[in-house]
């Protein structure tokens, strides 16, 4: 179990978690979750149509989760937020139908790129996960005070002359980085299961946000590595581990919080 | 005219059911639409066509009829992002969030089942993007029955149902329920978008649910007209994006034609985008008072 190919999965798995810990917090704390679900999917279809034109599939990533934090953040600026990124989903999902339908992909491609393939990930992949893992990272490292300052008291970060929108369209371009190199590793529906319900849970158990950050990341790190050994021991995908833990944290954490507040209530009343 | 309209469009059988289908669908979707995007919960309305898709891959693995998988698993998330909290504007996209999650996972299980266990090979793509031109007529009645269905409740609901989207404060006033009215109207959202997720695919349920009712509640002044207008725009749509996939055929000899999905978003997208320049022009020039459109809420200076 830790020999091998596993010993990849382990190191990519870990350096994924740690992302999607740090940048799931902040998705959570802007209510972000419809764009954290729309920009994975989007640049699906730009790993589509790469491999069409015989491109590395990354780069196809790359270019389209840029495209959709952009386009999201463009439509939402002159309409509705969620209908923008609705369409903006809807729009590069159906490219990637019509990209699929052009090419002879395998079935078993299109499966691994939507629900990931943390297994059978090479140790070519490690390093470029870990570039752009850092580099996400990094960016929220940067953007961290303007980011909680908009996120949590809009009023001050206005009176300091902090763009919100600007801030916006920022943090959705590092959803799109992390995006991109999540993708390929734990598909492009899991990494929002990821992004989701670790933060939340969280977010649930404590309100300051330097601890809430360090919850998530555990949770999140706690996840990934339930779900590959998981995986490991009953061969089935890593995926629905992934999707029903993430889940599970956050109703935990619902249950925690509200048995403590009907004890302290009790306690009171006796 | 050939140029067009390609020979055999309308005796074609599968381009038939496609073309009534999909104004059904479109229809239905436009009026549960108007008022999904009026109380901002596209990403439900979205999330919905994940879920109803792991209730169909479910149902696939245990060999239950596909459309009471999508049927059932659309109305089991709605349930499930009810209780965990909808209601609450503030948390209601983390709700919704949790369950996609939930369900995500869930569907790459099942379809892991299915392709493994079964051995059937297409399912994933099937499943996961569907296509207008391989639902069997069969289904057509179930779609039209419980289509109709949610119209009609849509209709009576209709008073309490835009009071509780505009201001839950003015509602409750009026003595509206506004917790059940919420109740009722993600029912018939889920309905709808497990009917149209296996009827036209999880691309095209979003799309007609969400694209048609934006664009006409930029245009239209009140709710009654946008609902008219999106019904209108969606079956525009749907039937324009059907003869141009099946044009697409011709098109090049050796190429395998365009997906339906493909045109009709695009072309639910191209209106969107002319429905904002025709808003932003308005804007310019009018100072009428207006209700609930965006329109409406344009010529207030929004």
């Amino acid at each position: 179990m830790f020999t091998g190919f596993m010993v990849n999965a382990w190191q990519v798995g870990t350096i994924v978690a740690v992302v999607a810990g740090v940048v799931g917090f902040f998705v959570v704390l802007r209510g972000a979750a419809f764009p954290a679900h729309a920009i994975p999917n989007g640049a699906f279809a730009g790993a589509a149509g790469a491999n069409l034109i015989g491109l590395n599939p990354l780069l196809g990533l790359g270019v389209f989760s840029a495209l959709a934090a952009l386009g999201i953040g463009g439509l939402g600026k002159r309409g509705r937020p969620d209908v923008a990124t609705a369409l903006a989903l809807v729009l590069m999902l159906a490219l990637g139908a019509a990209f699929l339908s052009q090419s002879t992909q395998y079935e078993p491609e299109i499966y691994s790129l939507l629900f990931g393939e943390i297994l059978g990930v090479s140790s070519t992949q490690i390093l470029p996960t870990l570039l752009l893992g850092l580099a996400s990272v990094l960016a929220i490292a940067v953007l961290y005070r303007r980011l909680l300052l908009t996120s949590l008291l809009p009023d001050v970060a206005a009176s300091k002359g902090v763009d919100p929108y600007r801030v916006d369209v920022m943090f959705l371009l590092v959803v799109g980085l992390a995006t991109t190199m999540t993708v390929p590793v734990v598909g492009a529906l899991l990494i929002f299961s990821l992004m989701i319900g670790p933060p939340a849970a969280a977010r649930t158990l404590t309100s300051r946000p330097g601890a809430a950050l360090w919850l998530s990341v555990s949770f999140s790190l706690l996840t990934i590595w339930i779900a590959i050994a998981a995986s490991y021991q009953t061969n089935w995908p890593v995926g629905f581990y992934v999707g029903v833990i993430s889940a599970a944290w956050y109703l935990a954490a619902r249950t925690y919080v509200r048995t403590q507040s009907f004890l302290v209530l009790r306690r009171r009343v006796i | 005219m050939h140029f067009f309209l390609e020979p055999g469009f309308f005796s074609n059988a599968p381009v038939r059911t496609a073309l009534l289908l999909g104004a059904v669908v479109a229809a239905v979707s436009a009026v549960v639409g108007v008022i999904t995007v009026v109380r901002s919960q596209s990403f439900a309305g979205h999330a919905l066509t994940d879920v109803a898709t792991a209730g169909g891959s479910g149902a696939y693995y245990l060999g239950v009829g596909a459309l009471w998988g999508f049927l059932g698993g659309s109305l089991a998330g709605a349930g499930a992002m009810e209780l965990i909290g909808v209601q609450r504007v503030r948390r209601r996209d983390l709700a919704t969030g949790i369950v996609l999650g939930a369900a995500t996972g869930l569907s790459a299980l099942f379809l892991y089942l299915d392709t493994t266990v079964k051995a059937t090979t297409g399912a994933t793509q099937q499943i996961l993007f569907g296509s207008i031109f391989s639902v069997s007529s069969s289904t057509i009645p179930y779609v039209a029955i419980f289509g109709g269905l949610v119209v009609l409740m849509m209709a009576i609901m209709r008073r309490p149902l835009l009071l509780t989207s505009l201001s839950s404060e003015i509602a409750s006033s009026q003595g509206v329920r506004v917790r059940m009215v919420g109740v009722l109207f993600m029912f018939c959202l889920a309905v709808s978008v497990g009917l149209s997720s296996i009827a036209i695919g999880s691309i095209l349920s979003t799309a007609l649910l969400i694209g048609p009712a934006a664009t006409a509640l930029r245009v239209a002044r009140s709710i009654a007209a946008a609902t008219f207008l999106a019904i209108g725009l969606g079956i525009i749509s749907t039937w324009l994006g059907i003869l141009l996939a099946y044009d697409s055929f011709y098109w090049d000899p050796s190429s395998q034609g365009l997906p339906v999905s493909f045109f009709i978003v695009a072309i639910c997208f191209v209106f969107y985008v002319f429905s904002g320049i025709a808003l932003s022009r308005r804007r310019a020039q009018e100072t009428r008072r207006p209700v609930a459109t965006d329109s409406a809420l344009s010529a207030e200076g929004r």
